[in-house]
């Protein structure tokens, strides 16, 4: 049921993003450059799906899952130094090409080398992580 | 193409019912980068229904492509440009626990501060690093 449940969502997902034109490095660039010729199509986007995200979280009072367990706990409000340094770094890379986690894999199918270049590197990127998170606290607990 | 935005607004629309889906269904955030990293690193749990989302999303656009709807990504060529942006999205997204879906879509729609200040700086970064691209190559 989660599995079949979970395949809707990421073909949900999967059509909004191809639909929308996000699959488009250059609608997505065309957006980022706010100084040369603006493409406001990603704003439409954004705003078209968190309307139906603030009814879902609405939802979520006082209830829980479809198929049990439970819903995420509110938030911190904490900021920290890997949420804004993290965020910068992404939009940096997000800025060179033009594609984020969900189009890059979107997009696979008819992306060409480009696209698989593209994925290849951003897995390497998520895989190296935990063990760069490893080295940094043990820096610092050895100061 | 000055239709666009329309596309783009339904294209939201079904993104945004694509998370309430998941949420409402499993209790999970509709997060690209946690879900795919979480599979990648061995961090993640309920490892099959993550599985099921990513076959949903790379088929989808599959079927719909072959359907006749293609899209082109448009995307460089330019070797040293998508393995360094790769490496910044996948190296960066997974330090800030979020991306444009997570943080942005999922974040923003439950007025979550954290969500605000990421998608401010991704934002931001992109649009000084697409004008400094652009600045660098007309010179």
């Amino acid at each position: 049921m989660r599995g079949a449940i979970a395949l809707a969502s990421g073909a949900l997902f999967g059509a909004g993003l191809h639909i929308s034109g996000m699959t488009d490095t250059a609608r997505v660039r065309g957006f980022l450059d706010v100084a040369g010729a603006w493409d406001p199509t990603l704003a439409f986007v954004m705003g078209g799906a968190i309307l139906p995200m603030v009814l879902a979280w609405r939802l979520t009072r006082k209830r829980t899952p479809l198929t049990g367990g439970a819903f995420p706990a509110q938030p911190t409000q904490e900021i920290t130094r890997p949420l804004v340094a993290g965020s910068v770094l992404f939009g940096v890379g997000w800025g060179l090409v033009g594609l984020c986690p969900g189009p890059a894999l979107a997009s696979i199918s008819y992306g060409g080398w480009p696209g698989a270049a593209f994925l290849m590197a951003m897995l390497a990127g998520m895989f190296a992580v935990p063990p760069m998170r490893r080295a940094l606290d043990s820096a610092r607990a050895g100061q | 193409m000055e239709i666009s935005w329309l596309y783009g607004l339904i294209g939201g629309l079904l993104i945004g019912c694509a998370g309430a889906v998941l949420l409402l269904g499993t209790g999970r955030v509709m997060g690209a980068s946690s879900i795919v990293g979480g599979l990648v690193d061995g961090t993640g749990t309920d490892r099959s229904t993550a599985l099921a989302f990513v076959i949903g999303l790379v088929g989808m656009p599959a079927l719909l492509s072959v359907g006749g709807w293609q899209v082109d990504t448009q995307a460089t060529s330019t070797p040293w440009l998508l393995i360094l942006g790769g490496l910044a999205v996948g190296v960066g997204t997974r330090f800030a626990n979020g991306c444009t879906s997570g943080h942005g879509v999922c974040g923003l729609s439950r007025f979550s501060v954290r969500g605000l200040v990421a998608t401010l700086a991704y934002i931001g970064a992109g649009a000084v690093t697409v004008t400094a691209l652009r600045l660098g190559l007309s010179l």
